[in-house]
């Protein structure tokens, strides 16, 4: 039993010290910043700075912030779902250095944002939307600018 | 409590190791990006004045030092850009790679130039760091003797202009120009360098050109601003179009002093310049076919530009030239300064919000059609000169034949202000083709001059 004892503590201790790393670095990179709904925590790494500047610029800054056009409106869980994973990729991306240039919204992404224009427009949209059948309208294909000013 | 087997704790370790490892990495990389955030450069060297080498300043910047060391490159476009063009060495020119010639390209442009330098030799212009080799070259040295102003844009002349002027840049300039060039030559080390465009100490873009300085204030005066000091009334935007304007422009030298001028003090368009040159009777050679007196548009970049669709948005050279990148955590300007056709991602996509492909064949579509337009306005021209070469033989009077000789002048100086234009027509299409339709209107009137 000594031997099994020894080894428990010494995994321990190995977790113990991999804890603390990442509790640091998780501090050291203002990660809880992250679960805010503020905007500013999106430009913290600069690269989003030409971003958050035209937002800023743009008609929506006073009613809406990143998160309220691109993370989706329907729970909490599909909210963090959408945090997590463009959280996630977005971290890779601007540590590997590998994203292209200018930086453009994926295609789910570009979905999300239009469930949110809808999710306060709705009763607009409703009314110019094509038949159910046909290709549904993209809000920002005309109005680009609403969100960040160009 | 579990017992451990040796493996199960050894395989344990192992990914408690990987994941430090992996946490320690993002950890430094974190630190390493917040540090370049904080501070875009570090001070390694101090920079004066009168600090010239680039190698200096990019201890400083290596990262703009890098891009700019890359104008060695040498790529083609569809319609401009450079391919190497190998060549034997002589003793006369000792490069061993050059850039195609325009000449072969266009047989039209050696009738359009008899009698003138550019007639023998007339290539693609290469990248930033070849200007002052190429102009050492060039045959044009040989087929008549060039002044030191041209130096004013083949080297840089900052530091050696305030040496000669004993810290007076303008007397520097005066001094300089009326010199045989060889002479002026051995004043001046580097092609274009860092100082050139930006102020030592803090960064900020500067004019350090005096031609560009008295030329913009007089185009500004035929705007209505008086004293004009590019210096200190340009916003930054606007520098970042000045201090390529330097020398991207039409140009002449003036007097026996040979003072490099630009020709704006009744405006940009080329309607002003050949105004300007009409005022002042200036030529830059007489034609060897048809005696007519001449002028030869140089690289009217900054004149077609501020005529186009770009200029009037605000955009800059800057801009679509030397687009941003991201470094890092840092943003930087691309000092590999080439065509934007070569990076559309950056140069256009940062407004325009189509495919790559899409408005890469958008811009060659308008380059295309330009090209078919000013082949059918070189064309006319040399059908012009023919007319009159025909005229002369048979003896027509010379009340006619001046007047078909002037509106050669004007039809060939149209014809050379836009394919003398570095952008085969994308700096101001519309322009472009108005200009071309008015040089081609111009050798109609010329023949029908000679017909009357």
């Amino acid at each position: 039993m000594r031997r099994g004892h020894g080894a428990f503590i010494v995994v321990m201790v190995l977790f113990g010290g991999l804890i603390g790393l990442g509790a640091f670095t998780f501090v050291y990179a203002d990660g809880a910043s992250y679960m805010s709904s503020d905007a500013r925590p999106c430009a913290n790494c600069h690269v989003m700075r030409a971003q958050y500047e035209a937002w800023q610029k743009s008609s929506h800054r006073e009613v809406a912030a990143c998160n309220d056009c691109h993370a989706p409106h329907s729970s909490l869980a599909a909210k963090l779902a959408v945090k997590g994973l463009n959280g996630f990729n977005h971290s890779l991306a601007f540590t590997t250095g590998r994203f292209p240039e200018p930086i453009r919204i994926t295609d789910f992404n570009r979905d999300v944002t239009e469930g949110a224009c809808r999710h306060c427009h709705d009763a607009m949209v409703h009314a110019i939307d094509p038949v159910p059948e046909e290709e549904e309208l993209s809000c920002v294909r005309c109005h680009v600018d609403v969100g960040h000013l160009h | 409590m579990a017992e451990f087997g040796k493996t199960k704790l050894i395989g344990l370790m192992a990914v408690v190791a990987v994941l430090v490892f992996a946490a320690t990495m993002l950890l430094v990389d974190i630190f390493e990006k917040k540090q370049e955030s904080r501070s875009p450069f570090f001070r390694v060297v101090e920079l004066t004045d009168d600090t010239e080498d680039p190698a200096e300043w990019g201890k400083n910047f290596p990262l703009q030092y890098d891009g700019y060391v890359r104008t060695v490159d040498m790529v083609r476009t569809r319609f401009g850009g450079s391919e190497a063009v190998l060549q034997t060495p002589t003793t006369e020119d000792p490069r061993t790679v050059t850039s195609q010639s325009k000449l072969d390209h266009l047989p039209e442009l050696r009738r359009m130039w008899a009698g003138y330098a550019f007639s023998k030799d007339f290539r693609e212009e290469r990248g930033h760091a070849y200007m002052l080799e190429d102009q050492i070259f060039t045959e044009r040295q040989q087929a008549a003797p060039q002044p030191g102003t041209c130096l004013h844009c083949h080297a840089s002349v900052y530091v050696p202009y305030k040496k000669a002027g004993d810290g007076d840049l303008m007397a520097g300039f005066e001094k300089l120009n009326p010199l045989p060039y060889a002479e002026a030559r051995t004043h001046v080390t580097h092609p274009i360098t860092c100082i050139d465009c930006h102020d030592a100490v803090t960064m900020q873009l500067r004019i350090t050109r005096p031609g560009f300085i008295e030329g913009i204030a007089q185009a500004k005066a035929a705007e209505g601003f008086s004293a004009y000091d590019v210096n200190r009334d340009a916003s930054h935007q606007e520098m970042r179009t000045y201090v390529c304007a330097q020398c991207h422009v039409e140009y002449y030298f003036k007097g026996s002093e040979k003072r490099l001028t630009y020709p704006w003090s009744k405006g940009l368009k080329v309607e002003d310049i050949l105004a300007y040159y009409d005022e002042v009777q200036f030529k830059d050679w007489t034609h060897a076919e048809t005696g007519a007196p001449m002028l030869k548009a140089q690289h009217p970049e900054f004149e077609m530009w501020a005529q186009g669709t770009h200029a009037r948005a605000g955009v800059s050279c800057a801009d679509c030239h030397m687009p941003y990148r991201r470094a890092g955590a840092l943003k930087i300007s691309e000092h590999h300064v080439r065509s934007p056709l070569l990076d559309v991602a950056r140069s256009c996509q940062t407004c325009h919000r189509a495919s790559a492909e899409e408005l890469l064949d958008r811009a060659e579509s308008i380059q295309e059609r330009h090209a078919r337009l000013r082949d059918v306005a070189l064309n006319s021209l040399v059908d012009l000169i023919d007319d009159i070469k025909t005229a002369q033989a048979a003896g027509t009077d010379a009340e006619r034949l001046d007047a078909a000789r002037q509106y050669q002048r004007k039809a060939s100086f149209y014809v050379d202000f836009v394919e003398a234009e570095n952008s085969t027509g994308f700096h101001a299409d519309q322009e472009g083709a108005r200009i071309l339709a008015e040089s081609i209107n111009f050798s109609r009137l010329g023949q029908r001059a000679l017909m009357r």
